[in-house]
């Protein structure tokens, strides 16, 4: 009997336990952040003394390897390259020095994992939409993008002139772009586009004549046909689609209390003109690329 | 209960079970309604904590949200079962492919005989290397690394590219589960039938194959089931399958339903396939057993 007895106490103890570690653990992250208060919480932004990840330092996120023309030689803490000059300039208006910006390795599809961010913010080229402003936080935007079509030189998809052009080809471009939604939304193409996991991979099936051209954003198109696919070339660019032009915004947690901040630094770096003189400085000049209608 | 059950007994040949009997009959019962009611509560028990665990945990709601959201699984079915289709075909084509070769290479591989030295090196090179290959590089090369040598009249098609590459990596470790097969055979059964006067082919063919591959075909389904779940890994050229086609939906949106959606499809696809070949084992067994022991 008193053995019998045994697994039900310590069925009931277990229960206990258990049940103690449910209720106990839950409220006990809640705490800071606070998910459950009316939206996140601004707090003033006092130069260098936001809520950061790290105390005292602001970390940026991007993924690895980091492109060009967008950084420079896959080092994102040289402030060369677009968007590793925007990140030290959005520090240095929070109050962050160069010395107190910290980077850290973030893929693109972690960036918008549920929980803690080990980043502050995240600069990818990603695009700001309204479906992805559900999942995560974004500052405004810092960069309009047009997507462009790059093509091997002298191949019939590089003498397209227009979207019908491109509509019989087999088209490439990288998941989770917004490259890949123009193929989708806005070619239309006979055949199923193919899906490259990173841009590397999409150059080498250009590379292979495995797909006919490829769609990327136009800073990285150029790049590539300057310093990349030598003999291919930019054959157009999109025309900003629909009444809200695309543009990249910095990500932050849903959460954060610093996307104000953040926010704030990036339109007054727009104002003062800082973002334009960056864009001339590190990206190539459009006006020269064909639009295609 | 007890009466229905001790009856046949009574009629048959008179038994009337002691007090003693039937006293410890109703305790081992009592017992045993009490394992069922202790399991059946503690199962209960179980699943109400870690229903409050994960509901009440601080992040559930955006997890809710972000992995089990209805309007996104909705989106992302019909595109899923899309990708499905290259999934199977994949698996369809290159599964008959792997068997077919796997089998040739553990041949190859068992055979005796000082002439057939130069085969059996080349079937053990082969596996060796394939099964030591990781398979993304095997796909990698293949894949990007075939176009680029420009040779006439080899396709650039990844799907083929790529089911090539599983092909050769899955018929490396297909290979070594059939020899392991092969080689568990007594080798009393070889000399038997070759006393019977069969040859050499023969006696593989009739008596040593069919007992090595009644033996392995749980580690092959393993094997199945694992080609199954790396077609997928076929996309890294550009074909969109299941779970890529989850993951386009997912970096559009930042959603991971489709994720969870493409898994549970997978899922399903397994069970099937296990009951199936829990079957054919099942029938094979049967067959055996033709005839009755001697």
């Amino acid at each position: 009997m008193r053995l019998a007895n045994r697994p039900l106490r310590l069925a009931a103890c277990a229960t206990v336990a258990l049940l103690a570690a449910a209720v106990g653990c839950a409220p006990q992250d809640e705490s800071p952040g606070g998910p459950h208060a009316a939206g996140p919480r601004q707090q003033s932004c006092d130069r260098g003394k936001l809520a950061t990840v790290a105390d005292g330092k602001l970390t940026v996120g991007t993924d690895k390897p980091a492109y060009a023309p967008w950084f420079h030689d896959d080092d994102p803490a040289s402030g060369k390259g677009f968007e590793s000059a925007v990140a030290y300039a959005v520090a240095r208006r929070l109050g962050y020095d160069k010395g107190a910006v910290d980077w850290q390795t973030v893929p693109f599809n972690n960036a918008f994992a549920p929980g803690a961010k080990k980043f502050d913010f995240d600069i990818n080229q990603i695009s700001i939409s309204a479906a992805r402003k559900r999942a995560v936080a974004f500052s405004s935007g810092y960069y309009d993008v047009r997507q462009a079509v790059v093509a091997l030189k002298g191949s019939p998809a590089a003498r397209a002139k227009s979207i019908a052009g491109l509509r019989h080809l087999k088209l490439g471009a990288q998941v989770g772009s917004t490259s890949l939604d123009v193929v989708d939304d806005t070619v239309r193409p006979a055949q199923r586009p193919a899906v490259f996991q990173k841009n590397d991979l999409a150059k080498s099936a250009l590379k292979n004549g495995q797909v006919d051209a490829i769609l990327t954003d136009l800073p990285t198109a150029f790049y590539i046909t300057s310093a990349e696919v030598k003999n291919a070339e930019v054959v157009g660019q999109f025309a900003a689609t629909g009444t809200a032009k695309e543009q990249f915004g910095l990500v932050l947690d849903k959460e954060s209390r610093i996307t104000g901040c953040v926010t704030a630094a990036v339109d007054a770096l727009r104002k003062d003109g800082t973002l334009a003189a960056l864009e001339k400085k590190w990206l190539t000049d459009a006006v020269s690329v064909p639009v295609l209608k | 209960m007890s009466k229905l059950r001790a009856a046949p007994d009574e009629a048959d040949d008179g038994y009337v079970p002691s007090a003693r009997r039937i006293e410890r009959e109703r305790f081992r019962r009592t017992r045993a309604r009490r394992a069922t009611a202790v399991a059946a509560l503690s199962t209960l028990v179980t699943a109400v904590v870690l229903y409050l665990v994960i509901t009440g945990s601080p992040g559930w709601p955006r997890t809710r949200e972000t992995f089990f959201s209805a309007e996104y699984a909705a989106k992302a079915l019909p595109k899923v079962m899309e990708g499905l289709l290259l999934n199977l075909r994949l698996l369809v084509v290159c599964g008959a492919a792997v068997l077919v070769l796997g089998l040739l290479l553990a041949v190859a591989r068992t055979l005796r005989g000082p002439v057939f030295f130069p085969l059996r090196a080349l079937a053990t090179a082969y596996t060796d290397f394939f099964r030591g290959l990781p398979l993304i590089i095997c796909l990698l090369m293949v894949v990007f690394g075939v176009p680029a040598l420009r040779l006439q009249g080899v396709t650039t098609d990844p799907v083929l590219l790529g089911g090539s590459a599983l092909v050769l990596t899955y018929s490396a470790y297909v290979a070594e589960v059939f020899r392991a097969g092969i080689e568990s055979v007594h080798p009393s059964q070889r000399a038997a039938a070759r006393s019977l006067g069969l040859t050499g082919g023969q006696a593989l063919r009739f008596v040593v194959l069919p007992q090595a591959v009644r033996r392995v075909v749980p580690p092959l389904l393993n094997d199945l089931v694992s080609l199954q779940k790396d077609t997928g890994l076929v996309s890294i050229a550009g074909a969109v399958d299941a779970v890529y086609a989850a993951q386009i939906i997912a970096g559009k949106d930042f959603n991971f339903t489709p994720y969870v959606v493409a898994g549970l499809v997978f899922v399903a696809l397994t069970i099937p396939m296990t009951r199936c070949t829990d079957w054919v084992t099942a029938r094979m067994d049967r067959r055996r057993a033709q005839g009755g022991l001697v």
